[in-house]
């Protein structure tokens, strides 16, 4: 199975040979080895070409061998298909069945059937980033003890030591030191080693936010009982960010014809996965990590020449290291233009000068591969989430962090430190600091050195890097020259951008959307900056001026004077979560479907769905909407539950209500600056309705408060309101009256509420509460009992209404709920007890023009206008007092709360229908619009037909309402207008004589 | 036109002049707001010794932030007015500007969740419709229709009960709009100075005479803030308060996806609105996050709320990849409409508290903002806008139609 692999290198490599994986690549089947990617099996099948580019439609191949791979894109086509995955990070498993993409993704329109879960914890040390540094970091915090967790995005530990296995670590080869390391911390018990994991976002408090692959692995599908991704919230008191660095292409004409590859990911995929991109190679490079990918071509048995950008070549040990290997070397050029189309067939070699110009004709070299370095870029993603500084580090070229953010460490790659035992050294010493600041210690074991020393070294190790970022063409002109392969971008494209008078790298970025792929500039970002800072420091904005920097002593213009651009000067666009792109669903976590939000239901719900209950959602509850019975629509349903509750006794689940407790011996103070009437004096035992404004005076919440004890109240809200009551109350306590004794308390899962309505609520009440003195005048309106219920069950009875008939609510403890609702069916059965739903009461209540805050109120409406002016106190001070004094309350057009009849005594109105005068529609007749707008007075809040009326009514705000009741005015809705007739509010037992029975 | 190409820009945007000594009118901030306002003072009034200062980039701010939704479908008449007025202005930018800004009238629907969103839709519905603002409710099943891709069935947590919809809103891309005023400004004469930042005022006897920069004292004849948030800081140096407070609001896209949603859509109940831009990624919104602060993030518990609202209504974009997040800053009054007018300082005048709907009036901002500069009188849609309102009470409450979602 093996033999068509045909780019397979014999021996070598972290896969395992006796596990061949079949691969479908666009209905093709290759083979692979566990332990390949996508990426590698396919380089190891001889391909490098993957599908073509977005916009030009020019072919391209595998560029990288990791998550900065802007072309090889697939489709995996499975229960969900996904798009947009990187073939480069792609595990092989077996039943892998994958499409190439041409740079965009297809959504799959089928349900989602996988599951994805979040997990929260919290470390003294979280890791990201498991090469040489983050694996010494996260030995070292180990071994103190603290609880760590190590997060690394690939399939195996050992980041860059991966691709040089054989490397000496600790006095024995990389690979075996990686498996040492993994044992250790295997060994350790507070220690969590997350592989398949992306530290993705940095926030806050050291927040950091991964997602870890838990599935896909196993057999490329989804698992029940196995959630396919998960979300951790890792919140660590000490983060090390050992995250490594990027390398970075050189700009040539033709840079992306297939077979054009980071020289990096050449000898990643030759040493870690023994697959061979070239037999004929060129590697041109701009510093001596180059050499490293010609060493591991020329051992892998191809043929190799390095180009050599810089003059002088590479540092003395790379130079000799190259010459003992027989590598030839020609210093001072560069890779000027590609011979070939679907693949690399030559390299045009020449001479350049320092700017990057051709010096003589460019020669051609017959080749199947160029492995370009032009740099490194530390992987900075996450430190500048958290808003750390960059600075341009010219002798590094490259931008680094200044310093690490707050209780954060940095090691290895991503501070400019590129050699395998610096990083070792740096990784160990950061994990001795960050378990030390956490309050752990331990010695290091390593001579840390100090800072300074480091940095010289950092330098001295890595070589000079030529700041080489675009390379003249054979033909002039730059629109072969791809800066961000992803979104087909050139350099002809920036200088496009600068030429148009753009000045700042985010306006080029936004004028080319170079950057914008989902490497998000991992490739391009540096090259486009090091090009503007050529561009921006010449006359002509739409050129590459020739010259060298600082140096051309005939320079004119703008700059002559100015200090040169340097790529710190331009600066990077900004870094933003997340480092890698994460899927919707897995974000989503389970709060989807019921859990999306929770559906919160009473003690009394399966009740209420055993009597065929329709619900309807208000705010998170769910409540009866009404009972239909056979063959009953809404309007029947409704109509029976009216007459039930204004003509027997009915009795509805109350439960949702807000409940909030108030204690302290300022409960009454504070009482009395929220609500609009007084608290202070409600006599213990009394209830009293009330009103809560904001402080522009406008209704807030409503409800009913009873007073338990000198210093206890309880204070009900709207369904709805509970919540934002609650904070509200909350942050008036605590921010603007600390001195306030008091203390608020949900209590709302607390207590069932079932309220008993109607002309015998009295006689089912006296049946349930054996105790309690139920006569007119031993339990007045407003008032409330502590009892005890005949089945023994403690409860308290309140006697308010909101419906205008005789009512009575039963407070009891949760648990009892269903209970007492049970016994208050079987009470009432005599009397044809009726259960009914929020519909019936919103119409008992819109009878008596009780409002229903939210929906008669909009944030506009004041106690006034709602006709109340009587629960406005005007003897105190409370929130929302003081605007009753400016001059739009005093306006004589206020939309003020009154009922409206339709002259079709039959038409419900829709709610939300418009008012306007008579004669205000001119000749508009309702088909399209109006040809200039139509004043309106007002708008149906409420729109029901009343049972008890005989007819349809509603409630309306309209301006100065109270001064129209008798007129006529027309209602707009749904392209048809009607007359209705304005009415006072109050449509039923306007007198109150019900209330008491 | 293949969906995924745009046009090409111009080859010439603006100029990037050194500051002169002095101006007729100051405009500080080159979001679009100042800049659209630049290019009406110069291309109605005839004010082109203008100059807009820049602290940064120009449109840079929420500019570069905003989910590019334009709609004027707004409950209060004041609203209505001006975000009608700044739709009919976007109905015909492209060709006032001479700059593809890709405007695509692909209709916005607003999605009812609840018994009580529907009675608050169907009376946004009745309302613009008298205000001559295009609007329709739609049930279900035509929701389904006008987005297939939306889940409409009753497996959700909040089924859609119907929506609104707004035939003519649609997108634009955001950046270009910007570019094209500044275009157009810098082409009668206006200087677009960028990283320049307004340190302090120059204020002689109640009135504005100048404003120092980074970059020097400049003189001004008037001088007009358009500074979002910032208005806040840029007012106390001027010695007033703005009545206006400042959070993070966080956006996202998604890669580039073959189109398959057709129109904007928004859900207050779940808060999450989304389109798909023209090169195919997915653009959406999340919540405000309830703190104040200038810093352009938020926190990452907003994403994964705005994300399961999508997975719930939208399947499709169930294994979309969030590609980048970022923060803009919406500076809301109390009553989530903006403030335009004058300023206690004699010529100096506010154009702040847009919140979440900043960019669909850019054209109708600017339009209104230069008037209210040029003559010193507020014009006619911006009467109602003015800071008096919090002394007089008259607020312009625009938080029960549409407290989260623009």
């Amino acid at each position: 199975m093996a033999a068509d692999q045909t780019r397979r290198i014999d021996a070598g490599g972290a896969i395992d040979r006796s596990t061949p994986v079949e691969l479908v690549v666009d209905g093709t089947t290759l083979t692979g080895f566990a332990g390949d990617t996508v990426a590698s099996a396919l380089v190891a099948n001889g391909r490098l070409r993957v599908g073509d580019s977005i916009y030009r439609g020019r072919p391209r191949g595998i560029l990288s061998a990791g998550v900065e791979e802007p072309n090889a894109f697939v489709l995996v086509h499975g229960d969900h298909d996904e798009s947009m995955l990187p073939a480069t990070t792609l595990e092989l498993v077996p039943g892998l069945d994958v499409r190439l993409l041409d740079g965009i993704g297809v959504l799959d329109q089928k349900p989602d059937p996988a599951e994805y879960d979040k997990m929260h914890v919290h470390a003294d040390v979280a890791v990201v980033g498991a090469g040489p540094a983050g694996l010494a970091a996260a030995r070292a915090a180990a071994a103190t003890g603290a609880r760590v967790v190590l997060l690394e995005q690939d399939f195996r530990l050992g980041g860059s030591l991966l691709a040089s296995p054989a490397e000496v670590v600790e006095g024995v080869p990389a690979a075996q030191w990686v498996e040492q390391v993994r044992a250790e911390l295997e060994a350790a018990p507070e220690v969590r080693v997350l592989i398949r994991t992306t530290a993705f976002g940095s926030y806050d408090n050291n927040h950091l936010i991964a997602v870890e692959k838990r599935a896909e692995h196993l057999d490329g599908t989804a698992r029940d009982g196995i959630p396919r991704q998960r979300i951790w919230h890792v919140t660590a008191a000490q983060v090390v960010l050992a995250t490594g660095a990027f390398e970075r292409p050189i700009v040539f004409a033709d840079n992306d014809v297939p077979g054009v590859m980071l020289a990096s990911s050449v000898t990643t995929y030759v040493r870690r996965y023994a697959a061979l991109p070239g037999r004929e190679a060129v590697v041109v490079t701009t510093n001596d990590s180059g050499y490293a990918a010609a060493h591991a071509l020329l051992e892998a048995g191809a043929s190799v020449q390095v180009l050599d950008a810089r003059d002088e070549g590479a540092s003395p040990v790379v130079a000799s290291a190259a010459q003992a290997a027989g590598l030839r070397v020609r210093t001072g050029c560069a890779v000027v233009g590609i011979d070939g189309d679907a693949s690399v067939e030559g390299a045009w070699v020449a001479r350049i000068d320092a700017e990057g110009a051709l010096v003589g004709d460019a020669e051609r070299v017959v080749c199947d591969l160029v492995a370009v370095s032009g740099g490194w870029t530390p992987n900075v993603s996450l430190h500048s989430q958290r808003q750390g500084a960059l600075h341009w580090d010219d002798d590094l070229a490259g931008f680094v962090p200044t310093a690490a953010v707050r209780n954060q460490h940095l090691a290895g790659a991503v501070r400019g430190t590129y050699w395998t035992d610096g990083c070792r050294a740096e990784g160990d010493a950061a994990g001795v600091a960050a378990a030390s600041a956490a309050g752990f210690s331990a010695a290091s074991r390593s001579t840390v050195i100090g800072a300074d020393a480091v940095a010289e070294e950092r330098v001295a190790r890595a070589g000079r890097t030529r700041q080489l970022w675009v390379v003249e063409g054979r033909e002039g002109g730059y629109a072969t020259h791809f800066v961000d392969l992803q979104r087909d971008n050139t350099a002809a494209d920036v200088l496009r951008a600068t030429g148009a008078g753009m000045r700042s790298v985010e306006h080029v970025k936004r004028y080319t959307s170079i950057s914008t792929g989902v490497d998000q500039g991992r490739i391009g970002a540096v090259n486009t900056i090091g090009l503007l800072t050529r561009v921006l420091s010449g006359d002509d904005t739409r050129a590459i001026p020739p010259g060298q920097p600082g140096q051309d002593e005939t320079a004119s213009g703008p700059a002559a004077g100015a200090a040169r651009p340097t790529p710190g000067a331009i600066g990077n666009t900004t870094f933003r979560a997340p480092f890698t792109p994460v899927a919707f669903a897995a974000l989503a976590g389970r709060s989807r479907g019921d859990l999306f939000d929770a559906a919160r239901t009473t003690s009394i719900h399966p009740w209420h769905e055993a009597h065929g209950a329709l619900f309807e959602d208000v705010g998170q509850w769910k409540r009866p909407w009404y009972y239909p019975r056979p063959g009953e629509d809404i309007d029947a349903a409704v109509a029976r539950e009216c007459r039930a509750a204004r003509e027997g006794v009915a009795f509805m689940d109350a439960t949702t209500l807000g409940k909030i407790e108030i204690r302290g011996a300022d409960a009454g103070e504070f009482l009395n600056r929220l609500y609009t009437n007084a608290f202070k004096k409600l006599a213990v035992g009394k209830a009293r309705y009330g009103v809560m404004c904001k402080p522009d005076g406008m209704v807030f919440d409503d409800g009913v408060v009873l007073r338990l004890a000198e210093d206890r109240y309880f204070a009900t809200t709207t369904t709805g309101g509970a919540a934002r009551v609650l904070e509200w109350l909350e942050e008036w306590s605590q921010t603007e009256w600390p001195d306030l004794d008091v203390v608020c308390t949900s209590v709302t899962e607390q207590w069932s509420t079932i309220a008993v309505v109607g002309p015998r609520s009295r006689e089912v009440i006296a049946r349930m509460a054996p105790d309690l003195d139920v006569t007119r005048e031993g339990f007045g309106f407003m008032e409330f009992r502590e009892t005890v219920l005949a089945s023994g069950i403690p409860a308290r009875i309140c006697r308010i209404t909101f419906s205008g008939e005789l009512a009575f609510e039963i407070n009891v403890p949760t648990w009892y709920g269903l209970q007492v609702w049970e016994d208050v069916a079987e009470a009432g059965a005599d009397f044809d007890i009726t259960p009914y739903g929020t519909e019936t009461m919103h119409v008992l209540r819109a009878e008596k023009a009780y409002p229903i805050v939210g929906q008669d109120t909009d944030g506009t409406v004041t106690p006034q206008d709602l006709g109340m002016s009587w629960i406005v106190s005007t003897t105190k001070d409370f929130v929302g007092n003081r605007s009753y004094s400016r001059s739009s309350h005093r306006a004589a057009d206020r939309k003020q709360l009154v009922s409206v009849l339709p002259l079709d005594r039959s038409l419900r109105l829709p709610e939300g229908a418009q008012l306007v005068e008579p004669g205000a529609l001119g000749d508009y007749t309702g088909e399209g619009l109006p040809s200039r707008p139509i004043p309106m007075l007002g708008h149906v809040t409420s729109s029901y037909h009343s049972q008890a009326l005989g007819r349809s009514f509603g409630l309306a705000l309209v301006k100065a309402g109270r001064d129209r009741i008798g007129q006529t005015l027309i209602a707009s809705f749904e392209g048809r207008f009607a007359e209705v007739e304005v009415a006072d509010a109050v449509l039923y037992d306007k007198e109150g004589a019900r209330r008491d029975g | 036109m293949n969906q995924r190409e745009l046009p090409e820009h111009p080859d010439f945007l603006w100029a990037n002049p050194e500051p002169k000594r002095s101006y007729d009118v100051v405009i500080v901030g080159a979001g679009g707001h100042g800049l659209a306002t630049a290019y009406y003072l110069a291309s109605k009034h005839g004010i082109t010794n203008v100059a807009v200062l820049e602290r940064g980039w120009i449109a840079g701010g929420n500019m570069a932030r905003n989910t590019t939704i334009i709609r004027s479908n707004y409950l209060w008449d004041e609203s209505a007015a001006i975000y009608e007025h700044s739709l009919k202005l976007w109905e015909n930018l492209e060709e006032e500007l001479g700059y593809d800004v890709f405007f695509s009238q692909r209709g916005v629907l607003n999605l009812a969740h609840t018994l009580q969103d529907v009675r608050d839709s169907v009376r946004r519905v009745e309302a613009n419709r008298l205000n001559g603002v295009d609007a329709e409710w739609v049930d279900p099943q035509q929701v389904k229709e006008l987005c297939p891709i939306i889940n409409v069935g009753d497996d959700i947590r909040y089924p859609v009960m119907g929506g609104t919809y707004q035939p003519r809103a649609g997108i634009a891309k955001h950046d270009w709009v910007a570019w094209g005023y500044a275009r157009r400004a810098s082409e009668l004469g206006v200087d677009i100075i960028q990283n320049c930042e307004v340190t302090g005022f120059v204020i002689d006897g109640g009135r504005v005479t100048g404003v120092e920069t980074s970059r020097g004292r400049i003189n001004a004849g008037k001088v007009a803030l358009c500074a979002a948030g910032h208005t806040s800081v840029l007012s106390e140096l001027a010695g007033f308060r703005v009545p206006i407070q400042s959070h993070p609001l966080q956006a996202l896209v998604s890669e580039l996806h073959e189109i398959i949603h057709p129109t904007v859509v928004m859900s207050n109940h779940v808060h999450v609105y989304v389109s798909q831009a023209h090169k195919g990624e997915l653009v959406m919104g999340a919540g405000i996050d309830s703190y104040n602060g200038y810093g352009q993030r938020g926190s990452f518990h907003v994403i994964e709320h705005q994300m399961s609202a999508a997975v719930e209504l939208f399947p499709a974009f169930s294994r979309a990849h969030l590609l980048r997040t970022w923060g803009g800053i919406v500076d809301v009054t109390m009553d989530a409409s903006p403030v335009m007018g004058r300023s206690p300082v004699d010529g100096m005048y506010v154009n702040c508290g847009w919140g979440t709907g900043g960019f669909k009036a850019v054209p109708g901002a600017g339009f209104a903002y230069a008037h209210t500069i040029a003559t010193d009188e507020p014009h006619e849609l911006n009467r109602g806008f003015g800071l008096d309102r919090f002394v007089s009470g008259a607020l312009i409450d625009e938080h029960g139609a549409a407290a989260v979602a623009h």
